[in-house]
């Protein structure tokens, strides 16, 4: 009794459990029961109960309640397929002047909207290919095809790619000095050299399309959030949930909307790159010091000058580290949206992943994550640029980068010119250096690759027969036991005793969603995969982290390795593990766990350093030794900040687990692959897309509202 | 006496939401502590007072007084719940956006304790802010600016940027743009507050030699009691949102009108606040010896000098007239008699 009142919270706690075991023990496993693999729910079968709602027949196997919940939300998928359909085929046709036909054409409104964006996306797209590559298309826009007959001159040259190449190294001058500018030529000589021009300028003219584009509207939403609550309110859910929504299954809706390709690809792209835009617009408005913009406001003025002049000067910082976020972003949906037809480097990479071509997979791989610390790098160099003062610079100082531009795009042209005689008859290498034609390291990587399997095949095989018979397979089994209700009332308990009644309100309704999708099973593959990659993940991100920590270098050594493998496209994680795992749920896990170690050790080390220099000292001063400073002192305050760490460490293992669906695991992440490829997919995409964000929004909500109390006990804002 | 440039009527301001309905119930009468159970914060509780023109008006009191708010209120960056505010007869309250604007674009300078500068243009760029916001053309702000630059002395300096000043050059800026569209009004909320005990002094004394050229209305939030005394025309002082006295300095000191308030003036050196005058004896006698002294002396620099005489010292004014009398008892009276330890 006495240990009760003295510790009430973990007697509840051990109460929770003791009730959700019992209910586990209670509640049997029903004889009919099994994991149904592949797409058997939508195949018909006698055993099969249905019920029809809002006119849509659903059809499930019936259990226990207790056992799983009937799929009372069946219907939502192919509501939102009929009614996509019905918005974009039937809702309000409308007559269109079609240009191409001269005629007019009765279209529904949505489509003829849609199309006009997709339109708009592919032009613009196209403009800047063609700007950086070449082609006749822009041309074609303003005048017709006939037009480009008449006259075979007109067409856009395209820049040589020395002209990119220098061009990049003074920009990164410009915002950085010579380090970067030195690393921004060589990453552009590598990726020309290599052969991978092509496609790496289509990546980069789909970044310079959505970037600027996301910016705007991220920038824009994000003002009015700021300016008006009600704004920010109806903003509030969406960012939330766009925060922990696998960009991956954004993707499937856009197929319906837009279409396959590039502009699809750049729309849904500025979908998932506005939100953070959005945050960070926000947080760097709020940042700014009440008096600066009371000083606006006395110096008169009037709100347009306020915003323009005072508050977005003055949150600059914040506003460029959200370009940088948006820029990121959109590299890697570049890459992901290779999945929906984009052309680049994605598309490249996904092919030789499907031909199993590890070699270039690799190459193409490569590439990306250079150009993405590239672009990481560049951009954040300008968020951290200060301005600097130009009044009294003499005109040479002044425009000094713009004139070495100007020369080295005459010399870059001369250079070309001069190719077109070097090369007579072959490419043109001072000009574009074409796929394939580059250096090839493809063979040299398939040949160690395969050296790898020869020589040891057996231990990892071993090592993979192992993990998976005596460690996954029992626990994805321990989570498929656990009855429906039972995983309710845990995850809900749980919400009570952490956040009180309103928590538990709300992780209770995004569990009864998940529960209720006829995908419960699926989910609980995802959990279990998540789970096990974030186990892991925690034990060496927390462990490493402390012991980088013990060193100020080794610190911010680990920080920067953190933040250049933060910056690679969660795809290219894959390459590495496919080479040496094949094609297994092992190899996924162990993506996850590389892939969400990131977080844990950042958000270690982070926290550790964030505890008071003058509590360090209090410590040595009462004589405490290093070990103790640790468990007594530096852990318990640090402990908030590690636990939002494990917060990413979960978004972040649960975005890659459903990109290992490509590599073939049970999970949402494959149905979400499936819908990509089915024309009916797009209900069933977004709907498992919501699933996996609930996932993730549970455990936010859950470590969220304890990091907070925690940090209130503790006195640390 | 012409009309005052600042006129406040019970001004109220109320924190919460349903601060005005409260306010209504309470007629007036308005106690914090009922006010805060009901989910109110009181700021500014029933402010009347005057400032005429070319008056330095600091208003003193600790944080959470409602001082800021006060001075935020006559700005009106924030808007009182209740009362009348009157800037140069004009009824601030019932000015419209555009009104405002121009208010302040031509009538009102502010400094801000944490000088509020703004981090991406140079100094003179930030005194020019307010001029190229009224429209005026970008040389001609420049060149105005510069004369700014020079009055608070930082030639030299006008192309750094805030980051690469101390914090007494970044409050110079902030004086200077301020002052650069020659306001009437000048607020400044607790200028020195955030500057080193010696930089402070020295920023006190080149605000004097500023307003004695500038001859500017002023308000003037501190909760330094010692800058008040020295700085001030009449200082206010304000607990929990009322005004607890409004007085030269000297009466204050003299006759502290609340507990609050003699609380504040018992460890003032009073040799070093009140003049002759304050303390004179208006009547004049005889028995005066050959010293006279003039009324508008500070007691620390003449008190040897009387302390020395043996006789009553004649106290004149600036026209030479004798205007009354000061004893050596007196002024020992005055700078030991009244302290807590003698009571």
């Amino acid at each position: 009794m006495e240990l009760i009142k003295k510790y009430p919270k973990l007697f509840q706690w051990l109460f929770l459990l003791i009730v959700f075991f019992a209910l586990c023990f209670a509640i049997d496993v029903p004889e009919t029961y099994k994991f149904i693999r592949g797409q058997a729910e939508f195949v018909k079968d006698p055993n099969q109960s249905s019920f029809v709602f809002l006119g849509k027949e659903v059809r499930y196997y019936a259990f226990d309640v207790f056992w799983r919940l009937p799929p009372l939300l069946g219907w939502l998928p192919i509501w939102i397929n009929d009614s996509l359909f019905f918005l974009m085929n039937e809702w309000m046709p409308i007559e269109f002047w079609n240009e191409d036909t001269q005629e007019f054409r009765t279209r529904p409104l949505v489509l003829q909207i849609s199309r006009n964006l997709t339109a708009f996306m592919t032009f613009l797209i196209e403009l800047i290919r063609e700007i950086l590559l070449g082609g006749l298309e822009t041309i074609v826009a303003f005048t017709s095809w006939d037009w480009i007959d008449k006259n075979p001159w007109a067409e856009l040259p395209g820049l040589p790619w020395t002209i990119v190449a220098a061009g990049s190294a003074i920009l990164a001058y410009k915002l950085s000095g010579k380090g970067l500018a030195l690393f921004a030529g060589l990453v552009m000589v590598y990726i020309s050299v290599f052969g991978q021009w092509k496609p790496s300028m289509q990546t980069l003219s789909f970044i310079l399309v959505a970037a600027p584009l996301s910016f705007i509207f991220g920038l824009g939403l994000g003002i009015a959030a700021f300016k008006s609550k009600r704004v920010e309110k109806a903003l509030y859910p969406i960012l939330l949930v766009m925060q922990t929504m696998p960009q991956y299954a954004v993707l499937v809706p856009a197929l319906v909307l837009f279409g396959v390709g590039d502009h699809a690809a750049v729309i849904i792209t500025m979908v998932v790159a506005v939100p953070p835009m959005i945050l960070l617009t926000i947080l760097g408005l709020r940042a700014i010091p009440p008096e600066v913009i009371e000083a606006g406001r006395m110096s008169g003025c009037n709100n347009w000058q306020l915003m323009f002049k005072v508050l977005i000067p003055t949150a600059r910082r914040d506003i460029l580290i959200g370009v940088n976020q948006v820029i990121m972003v959109c590299f890697s949906m570049a890459v992901i949206s290779a999945f929906i037809g984009a052309k680049g480097l994605g598309f490249n990479l996904l092919l030789a992943l499907n031909q199993l071509n590890i070699g270039l997979a690799l190459e193409a791989g490569l590439c990306i994550s250079l150009i993405a610390i590239l672009l990481d790098k560049m951009s954040l160099a300008w968020a951290n640029k200060q301005t600097d003062y130009f009044g009294n610079l003499t005109f040479y100082q002044r425009n000094k980068n713009l004139l070495f531009f100007a020369a080295t795009v005459i010399i870059g042209i001369i250079l070309a010119y001069v190719g077109t005689f070097l090369f007579k008859g072959s490419y043109n290498y001072l000009f574009e250096v074409p796929h394939n034609k580059g250096i090839s390291t493809a063979d040299f990587w398939n040949k160690g690759v395969d050296w790898i399997f020869d020589t040891f095949f057996v231990y990892i095989k071993a090592f993979n027969t192992w993990l998976i018979q005596d460690v996954l397979q029992p626990m994805r089994a321990l989570y498929l036991r656990m009855p429906a209700v039972a995983t309710l009332v845990l995850v809900v308990g749980a919400g009570y005793l952490i956040g009180g009644f309103r928590s538990a309100l709300v992780v209770c309704g995004l569990t009864l969603f998940i529960a209720l999708s006829p995908w419960w099973d699926r989910a609980l593959v995802t959990a279990y995969m998540a789970t096990f990659g974030v186990v892991i993940s925690c034990i060496i991100g927390f462990t490493v982290g402390t012991l980088c920590f013990q060193n100020k270098h080794s610190a911010s050594f680990m920080l920067g390795v953190c933040d250049i493998f933060q910056t690679f496209p969660s795809f290219v994680y894959l390459i590495p593990v496919m080479m040496l795992f094949g094609i297994t749920d092992t190899s996924v896990l162990i993506a996850v766990i590389v892939y969400a170690t990131i977080p844990a050790t950042r958000y270690t080390i982070e926290g550790l350093r964030s505890v008071p220099v003058g509590l360090h000292d209090a410590a040595t001063m009462s004589g405490v030794n290093k070990f103790q400073r640790l468990t007594k002192i530096e852990f318990p305050l640090a402990f908030p900040h590690m636990m939002l760490g494990l917060n990413q460490t979960i978004v972040f293992a649960l975005f890659m687990v459903i990109i290992g669906a490509f590599i073939g695991t049970e999970d949402l992440g494959q149905y979400i692959l499936k819908a990509l490829s089915d024309k009916k997919g797009a209900g069933i995409g977004f709907t498992l897309g919501i699933c996996v964000a609930f996932i993730g929004l549970i455990f936010d909500n859950l470590i969220r509202t304890w990091v907070e109390k925690r940090k209130k006990h503790l006195g640390i804002n | 006496m012409s009309e005052p440039v600042i006129k406040c009527e019970a001004v109220y301001k109320i924190f919460g939401e349903n601060a005005k309905k409260m306010l209504k119930d309470s007629n007036g009468n308005v106690d914090a502590k009922t006010f805060q159970e009901n989910g109110c914060i009181v700021g500014v509780n029933n402010a009347s007072f005057e400032v005429s023109k070319g008056e330095m008006l600091v208003v003193m009191g600790l944080s959470g007084s409602g001082k800021s708010t006060l001075l935020r209120c006559i700005s009106r960056l924030t808007d009182a719940t209740d009362g009348k505010i009157f800037i140069e007869g004009q009824d601030l309250l019932q000015l419209n956006n555009k009104e405002l604007i121009e208010l302040r674009r031509n009538k009102m300078g502010m400094v801000f304790q944490s000088f509020a500068l703004l981090p991406h243009k140079t100094v003179v760029e930030n005194i020019a802010f307010p001029l190229q916001i009224k429209g005026i053309k970008t040389e001609d702000s420049i060149s105005k600016a510069m004369d700014m630059v020079k009055l608070v002395g930082l030639d030299g300096r006008e192309n750094y940027f805030p980051r690469e000043l101390s914090g007494g050059q970044q409050q110079r800026v902030g004086i200077a743009r301020s002052l650069a569209v020659e306001p009437d009004i000048w607020f400044l909320d607790e200028p020195f507050s955030a500057l080193d005990p010696l930089i402070r002094k020295e920023m006190q004394d080149e605000f004097l030699r500023l307003q004695d050229k500038l001859q500017k209305t002023i308000m003037f939030i501190t909760h330094d009691f010692d800058e008040a005394l020295k700085l001030a025309d009449r200082i206010a002082i304000m607990k929990d949102g009322i005004i607890e006295q409004l007085d030269t300095p000297a009466n204050i000191v003299l006759n502290p009108a609340t507990e609050y308030v003699r609380k504040f003036t018992e460890e003032v050196p009073r040799e070093k606040v009140l003049l002759i005058g304050d303390v004179m004896d208006p009547s004049t006698t005889d028995n005066m010896g050959e010293l006279k002294v003039s009324k508008d002396e500070i007691i620390e620099n003449v008190a040897e000098k009387i302390l020395t005489q043996e006789k009553s010292v004649a106290v004149i004014d600036n026209n030479n007239k004798i205007v009354g009398s000061i004893n050596p008892t007196k002024i020992i009276n005055t700078v030991f008699g009244g302290r807590k330890n003698n009571n």
